[in-house]
């Protein structure tokens, strides 16, 4: 695994998202509010609305768009609706973010 | 971790006993060992759907709601066909008749009711049946092939559904009857004369005003016979006299008992380890019958269950329906005007069309309705909320198409649109993919379907439609509970969260939920950002607003748009602007490249598909060029509209665009429950459309006309009219202190129009025109609060503030 050092925990808000730009598309990185750190692609997806834009509660996102729900953790959508928004690994280290960049299609 | 779950056994494997376990599985999946004992020897079936599989409309597969695999899936003990026949509660176990004991730390009591089986002679002789269970429904059908005459004892409910299925299935039916008609505790007198002719119609036979003194045969029912010596035949008994509470195991058990067992606000018995839910439980002296209340009780209790501790039943009020296919009738409330109310009728013999609306003090207190029940939802709506209906008297008994309704929110008669008819405009989501919901995924509320579909979970002006929809599918008698809470992370209704943040002082988001019980860590997009507003409005110029709690638009202060980039519209004091105003607008906008330049319906313009990037940048330049936020992201005002008015029409009487302008500058800035839109026309002709807008102000010659709670959207509402006033500095203060009383009152998320039609126009008269010490502190407190809002957000963002929600944060 390629992990990629793209900044520090506390560059992103709690309950908040920063995205990192690759040449495969968008990031985006979501801090929870115990300050566990998630990555999905930005793109919802329901109709590819930027992720990083919506409300994070829990460990989930709601899509600025129409409100479809994410889990972090695993990248689907919260049934009932049905999509992938493809997580990425994060790890956090004394502070530092670390991403890998390839995509995993989720599980359920 | 080690520690044992916590054991919980249920008696009564029923709707109100599962639906408990199915709320405490969602909020605490892992923490109960789960026994669950059932006299009846079926997994958990719908009840309420035995009248269907009498008339053979439904296979009882139809109706089972949980299966075998469901108690295996999650665990839960299932002893089918065992009936427990005492509870120890010295030693907190459970027996059954056949010597299985089972011990308990928590115990819930959900055993229904029994039919009242009246004693009369010849009740035990084989052919006399209750109607209750699966089993009856399967001893009827099979009587129904060998005999011919059935009678039906008791002319309720239950007793007319059953009389129909038999009917159905061939048999000549009659209904014995103490009252002079049918249905006398849901309906009057020409309300149940009706539903007897259309029932005879069918082929029913009535004796009413009857008493059956005995049941007649020797080794089977032959025959009835009256009080008054009169004889009738009869193959088949069926008893549908009314029903008690199934309480003899917790009395034997020395639980506190009247009617029904005894329980409080928690569902909770005299014994604190025994809860108790459904019909067989007596709640601030009442008992209930029907499905709806004891599902609101499920939730309770499964949330004390789960040690939640933070709900209340505080009872139920129900409506009735009849499921008798092809039969429309409705009732809810106290139908019976006493004295001091006030009866309205409706009679078209000719459609065979009957209602009566009972009002007190201009509410409404009960409706019975026949054979158009389209607003019956609508009817029962406003009686729970206890709805002020002085403005709509006059039409109210014709029912909501005519209360010049020109939006979505007409109730047509759901039952007979076709499948393909759209519901729900927002989602596209037709009638029979939400009935298709409602029978396969087995839903029963609002909020099931609006999971499961999507309908009304947007603009929710389809809300009604979906409601009727249930109602007509599941023949549920009532879909809604009494209160609603703001989301799923907590029971509490807006008003409650709101009294609690003033009554407990609270400042803080996180002390809130915590304060208030919320169940999840920290809300979600529903609650946050209501609680944000809440916040807001409670403590101005104290509360940290939270701008983890707000929508993309208001965080970062720009519209998002469909691309992902956003537009920016400056505000355009009155809609008023000036060439040099233009010219910086128009060098903006090509230093920026932005690609559309749009007029607004808001009188201003709007520089859309800027990226986010760009936005701070352009903001500065606007700033320097003296522009401010427009708010066309906010739930907050948003554009005060005028009209030329008296310096040039040849037809203005006053200064509409000046004061306009006023009005502006003092309301600017102001955060409100949901978007907040003013107009000012200088004469009646009104081309600033002031009477479709929150706050509208038409100039006529002797001064200003103040009207409220207007709306052009979704569904056009025309503003009621306040009142009328005498000068500029009084317009400005009704303004504000309307705008005071509706940012203070309002549910988050209400537009004024919403929260005129469930508060009532004499309310707001009364604080804001009636009482002028009222209207002053009002206006004080909103002038108040103006003083911590009126800084441009835009600025701050061109000086730094918030710079990570506009730049990535790396690029690899
Ligand atoms: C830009 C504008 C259309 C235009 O090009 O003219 C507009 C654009 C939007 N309107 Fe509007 N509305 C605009 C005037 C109106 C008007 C006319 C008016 O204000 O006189 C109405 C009807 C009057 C009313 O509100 O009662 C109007 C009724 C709505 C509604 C329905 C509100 C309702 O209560 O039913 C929505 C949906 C909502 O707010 O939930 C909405 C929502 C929207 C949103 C915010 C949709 C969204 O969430 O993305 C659009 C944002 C576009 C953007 O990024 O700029 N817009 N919208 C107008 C901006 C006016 C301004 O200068 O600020
Ligand atoms: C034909 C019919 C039509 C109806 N139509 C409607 C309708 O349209 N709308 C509506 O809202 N309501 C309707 N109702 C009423 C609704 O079905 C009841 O209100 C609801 O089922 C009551 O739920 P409950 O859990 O309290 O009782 P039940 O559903 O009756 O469950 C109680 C269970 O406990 C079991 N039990 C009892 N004692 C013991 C024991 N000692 N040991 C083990 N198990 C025991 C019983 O066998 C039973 O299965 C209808 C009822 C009937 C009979
Ligand atoms: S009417 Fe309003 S919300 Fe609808 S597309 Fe036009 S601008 Fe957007
Ligand atoms: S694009 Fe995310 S919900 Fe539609």
């Amino acid at each position: 695994m390629n992990w990629i050092q793209v900044g520090s925990l506390h560059d992103i808000p709690r309950q908040g998202s920063r995205v990192v730009n690759t040449p495969d598309g968008e990031i985006a990185l979501f801090r929870s509010v115990d300050d566990r750190v998630f990555a999905l692609n930005n793109r919802c997806p329901h109709k590819g609305g930027q992720l990083s834009q919506g409300i994070v509660h829990g460990k989930r996102v709601t899509c600025p768009m129409h409100s479809w729900v994410i889990d972090l953790e695993t990248g689907s959508a919260v049934a009932p609706d049905v999509g992938c928004a493809h997580r990425h690994e994060v790890r956090v280290q004394y502070g530092a973010v670390f991403l890998s960049v390839e995509a995993e299609v989720c599980r359920a | 971790m080690a520690t044992r779950k916590t054991r919980l056994v249920v008696i009564g494997n029923g709707m109100a006993g599962m639906r408990t376990i199915e709320e405490l599985l969602k909020m605490s999946p892992d923490e109960f060992q789960i026994t669950v004992f059932g006299a009846e020897p079926q997994p958990n079936y719908n009840r309420i759907l035995l009248s269907p599989v009498l008339s053979g409309e439904m296979s009882f597969q139809d109706t089972v709601l949980n299966d075998w695999d469901w108690y295996e899936k999650n665990n839960i003990t299932l002893h089918a066909g065992k009936t427990v026949s005492k509870i120890d509660r010295r030693h907190c176990v459970a027996e059954t008749e056949d010597g299985l004991v089972v011990p308990y730390d928590r115990l819930l009591i959900a055993t229904g009711s029994n039919p009242i089986m009246l004693p009369i002679p010849g009740m035990d002789l084989p052919g006399v049946l209750a109607y209750r269970c699966i089993a009856d429904v399967e001893h009827m059908l099979a009587a129904s092939k060998n005999g011919k005459h059935a009678v039906v004892i008791g002319g309720g409910l239950l007793g007319l559904e059953a009389a129909n299925g038999l009917s159905l299935q061939g048999m000549d039916v009659s209904v014995v009857h103490l009252c002079d008609w049918p249905m006398e505790r849901q309906l009057d007198q020409v309300g149940g004369g009706l539903l007897k002719s259309a029932l005879e119609k069918r082929g029913l036979k009535f004796y009413l005003s009857r008493q059956t003194e005995a049941i007649l045969g020797d080794s089977r029912v032959t025959g009835v016979r009256f009080k008054d010596g009169e004889e009738i035949a009869a193959d088949l008994v069926i008893m549908a006299a009314g029903i008690r509470p199934n309480i003899a195991l917790a009395r034997n058990a020395r639980i506190h008992c009247e009617r029904g067992i005894v329980v409080n606000d928690t569902m909770q018995t005299y014994d604190p380890k025994i809860y108790a839910v459904g019909e067989c439980v007596q709640h601030r002296g009442q008992t209930y019958g029907l499905v709806a209340p004891l599902f609101e009780q499920a939730k309770v209790a499964a949330n004390h269950l789960a040690e939640y501790g933070r709900m209340r039943y505080e009872g139920s009020s129900v409506s009735t329906k009849l499921k008798v296919t092809g039969i429309d009738l409705f009732s809810a409330g106290d139908f019976n005007a006493g004295p001091e109310d006030e009866e309205l009728l409706l009679q078209d013999a000719a459609r065979g069309v009957y209602k009566k609306l009972v009002l007190r003090n201009n509410k409404l207190r009960g409706a019975v309705m026949y054979g158009d029940t389209v607003d019956g939802a609508w009817y029962f709506q406003m009686l729970r909320d206890g709805t002020d209906i002085t403005e709509m008297r006059e039409h109210i008994l014709f029912g909501q198409a005519h209360l010049g309704d020109a939006g979505r929110g007409g109730v047509s008669s759901v039952a007979n649109m076709p499948d393909t008819a759209e519901i729900c405009g927002c989602n596209g989501v037709c009638k029979g993919t939400i009935v298709k919901a409602i029978v396969e995924k087995k839903l029963f509320t609002l909020e099931d379907v609006r999971a499961h579909t999507k309908a009304s979970s947007s603009c929710g002006s389809c809300t009604g439609l979906v409601e009727a929809l249930l109602a007509s599918t599941l023949g549920d008698y009532s879909t809604k509970p009494s209160k609603k809470a703001i989301c799923a992370c907590t029971e509490l209704a807006h008003e409650e969260v709101r009294d609690a943040i003033a009554r407990l002082g609270l400042k803080d988001l996180s002390d809130l939920m915590s304060a208030l019980g919320w169940k999840t860590p920290d809300g979600c997009h529903v609650c946050r950002p209501a609680l944000n507003y809440y916040l807001l409005s409670a403590w101005p110029g104290e509360y940290q607003d939270d701008s983890r709690s707000r929508f993309i638009n208001e965080r970062v202060h720009a519209n998002i748009q469909k691309d992902g980039t956003y537009s920016v519209v400056p505000r355009i004091w009155g809609g008023v602007t000036s060439p040099s105003e233009l010219r910086s607008i128009a060098d903006i906008a090509e230093k920026y490249a932005v690609p559309t330049v749009k007029l607004t319906g808001g009188q201003r313009i709007d520089l859309l598909g800027i990226s986010k990037e760009n936005l701070p940048k352009m903001w500065g330049d606007l700033v320097e060029a003296g522009f401010v936020s427009g708010h066309a992201y906010g739930k907050s005002l948003r554009t005060v509209k005028t009209c030329v008015g008296s310096e040039w029409c040849r037809f203005g009487t006053q200064d509409s665009t000046g004061l306009g302008i006023k009005v502006e500058k003092m309301t600017w800035g102001s955060w409100t429950p949901h978007k907040f839109k003013i107009a000012v026309s200088g004469c009646p002709r009104n081309c600033a459309e002031a009477t479709i807008k929150d706050f509208g102000v038409v100039c006529v010659d002797s001064g200003y006309e103040i009207h409220v709670g207007g709306n052009g959207g979704i569904k056009v509402r025309v503003t009621d009219f306040l009142c009328k006033v005498c000068s500029e500095a009084e317009v400005l203060e009704y303004c504000g202190a309307f705008m005071q009383l509706y940012r203070e009152e309002a549910h988050y998320l209400d537009r004024t129009a919403h929260w005129i039609e469930r508060v009532g126009l004499a309310y707001v008269k009364q604080h804001i025109v009636d009482d002028a010490a009222k209207r002053a502190e009002l206006y004080a407190r909103f002038l108040e609060s103006q003083r911590n809002s009126q800084d441009d957000p835009w600025k701050a963002r061109a000086e730094g503030k918030d710079a990570h929600e506009y730049a990535p944060l790396a690029t690899i």
